[in-house]
């Protein structure tokens, strides 16, 4: 499925604020894997959706998906293959068109793009239909400017943009964190039941050690640059906060608390 | 009177297209002031060579897009600022415009151009006439809203409203930028080939400040007949370019001369822009909207 071998990344090379983002860092995902990535501010994992999503080059290594390399692809053609939803809830739609033309956009993810009209009867219908899954009422309000949702009802769409036609990766960038707690649920618990409807192959980056542990089958964490620890399904289902910073500070041998963690 | 009617609708074309990249793209397009005496200078050489007038005015439309197409390139392969990149391809038409007309003023007086009929037909500066600069205007119109709500057209609003989104759903900006920018150019060339038949001749100079026009329409226009869609936006630009039209024609009525026009219409958008920020006008809510709007396009471009 996913497959990064050995990848760098050094931002502002040969200067004084030279500053090692990805050290030499593999990765595998199988189909299906939902990985929940952790680590301090700096670790290096909002980087390493970037190298994923294509944002930004690698400086050396290799990223394939589905056996071939994307390395030199760039990320609106990638975007065919990797379905993103970021930190900023006003990142993820266009707030000046409709809900139901903001979908139409993320319908056509990674096809041809021609003059037929972008929102037909056919694609409202279906659009009503999955915006009635979020259950926020959204599939009343199609001509709506997105502008006008609160924060979490956008995140909620920006999730489904980012999904509904089913691309090979799903990224997610710290995508509740700045919600307010009760919207950082709901917007969890969506994010839950549209991957397990989809089957998507899942990396998500939170700050939250709990929802890491709770949410997918695997859990890694990052500290400066490289990954450090690997937990497998199993291992996380009877893992908890304390366990994991325990984990951390026997790594690094030395003792942090779970705010230096948070940062 | 009907003269300005006349003139503020066929200048609605070129509004049109200033629309497209100020509104849609959010783009500061300066090149307009080059491809409008392009689209013109075409068109007349053309016509002054045999060329049938339909055809001369496609080809003038058709260098403006050519134009358009190098300060997208500029822009998006070159990563020149845009405001940059627009003068650079203003200034350089300049001396390819005087190449291409072989002196700075081409008469049509005696040409067979797309006004003739009109003109033996006595129409000019009638109702009828009128009707019919309306008719063409309200066409383009009509296939700017068409385009703009296709697929295509719906990434060009994404790529101008939230670049990182429309890229990240798969749409390569840099296309949809040029594509733009070349449909913009094509319009405003369209309309200085249009308007070098209409007063009978294309001059080198016919172009400079012709960007203020364009946002003066625009500007205007969206604050007296709103924007919230973009049926409406587009009709208010037309509405904006007659306006402009008729505010020269009263000032020239008033006794102001010729040269003060450009003045005129620095004013006219400064005051549209400065106007809803004060006092009892904040109320109003649509000049509100474009103040705000007029605010975040400059501060999107900028971050």
């Amino acid at each position: 499925m996913l497959l990064i071998q050995n990848i760098t990344k050094t931002f502002f090379p040969g200067t004084i604020n030279e500053r090692v983002a990805l050290n030499d860092v593999s990765l595998q995902l199988k189909t299906g894997d939902f990985v929940t990535v952790i680590g301090s501010n700096g670790a290096g994992k909002s980087t390493l959706l970037n190298m994923i999503s294509g944002k930004l080059p690698v400086d050396s290594g290799d990223l394939s998906i589905d056996g071939s390399s994307v390395k030199r692809m760039p990320d609106y053609a990638r975007a065919a293959y990797v379905g993103r939803v970021f930190q900023d809830p006003m990142a993820g739609t266009a707030p000046d068109l409709s809900i139901e033309q903001n979908l139409a956009l993320a319908l056509r993810r990674g096809q041809h793009r021609g003059l037929a009209w972008g929102v037909t009867h056919k694609r409202r219908a279906f659009f009503r239909e999955e915006l009635l899954s979020l259950e926020l009422g959204l599939e009343n309000r199609l001509k709506a400017r997105v502008g006008l949702l609160s924060g979490g009802q956008r995140q909620a769409l920006s999730l489904l943009m980012a999904s509904f036609t089913q691309p090979r990766i799903l990224l997610l960038d710290e995508h509740t964190a700045a919600l307010d707690p009760q919207r950082a649920e709901l917007v969890t618990t969506l994010t839950e039941s549209i991957v397990e409807k989809h089957h998507l192959t899942t990396l998500m980056v939170t700050h939250n050690m709990e929802q890491a542990l709770r949410l997918g089958n695997r859990l890694i964490m990052m500290h400066e640059g490289q990954i450090i620890l690997d937990v497998d399904a199993e291992r996380k289902a009877t893992m908890t906060v304390p366990d994991l910073l325990a984990e951390f500070a026997k790594i690094k041998g030395a003792s942090l608390d779970d705010r230096a963690l948070l940062g | 009177m009907n003269a300005a009617l006349e003139l503020g609708l066929l200048y609605g074309i070129m509004a049109l297209g200033v629309y497209l990249t100020f509104r849609i793209l959010n783009f500061p397009d300066l090149t307009v002031d080059g491809s409008f005496t392009t689209g013109a200078a075409v068109a007349a050489s053309l016509i002054i060579n045999g060329v049938p007038a339909p055809l001369a005015t496609l080809a003038g439309a058709a260098s403006g897009a050519v134009a358009g197409l190098v300060t997208g390139v500029l822009y998006t392969k070159g990563r020149i600022d845009g405001l940059l990149a627009g003068i650079l391809t203003m200034i350089a038409l300049w001396s390819i415009n005087l190449r291409i007309m072989g002196k700075s003023n081409l008469p049509l007086l005696r040409e067979d151009t797309m006004m003739t009929p009109l003109r033996d037909a006595g129409l000019l500066g009638g109702a009828w006439s009128i009707l019919i600069f309306a008719v063409a205007a309200l066409l383009i119109k009509f296939a700017i809203d068409w385009f703009l709500s296709t697929d295509l057209g719906l990434s060009i609003q994404a790529t101008g409203n939230n670049e990182q989104m429309i890229r990240s759903l798969g749409v390569n900006t840099h296309r949809t930028t040029i594509l733009t920018l070349a449909i913009s150019n094509g319009l405003v060339a369209l309309c200085g080939a249009l308007i070098a038949q209409y007063q009978g001749f294309a001059d080198v100079s016919m172009g400079i400040g012709l960007i203020l026009v364009g946002l003066a329409s625009v500007i205007v226009g969206q604050a007296v007949f709103g924007r919230r869609t973009i049926f409406l936006a587009s009709l208010a630009v037309i509405g904006g370019a007659v306006i402009y039209r008729l505010v020269i024609f009263f000032a020239l009525g008033a006794g102001l001369n010729p040269n003060d026009m450009k003045l005129i219409s620095a004013l006219l958008v400064v005051a549209a822009l400065l106007l809803p920020r004060w006092g009892f006008l904040k109320h109003i809510p649509s000049l509100r909207q474009m103040r705000s709007a007029a605010g975040s396009a400059n501060y999107s471009k900028s971050t």
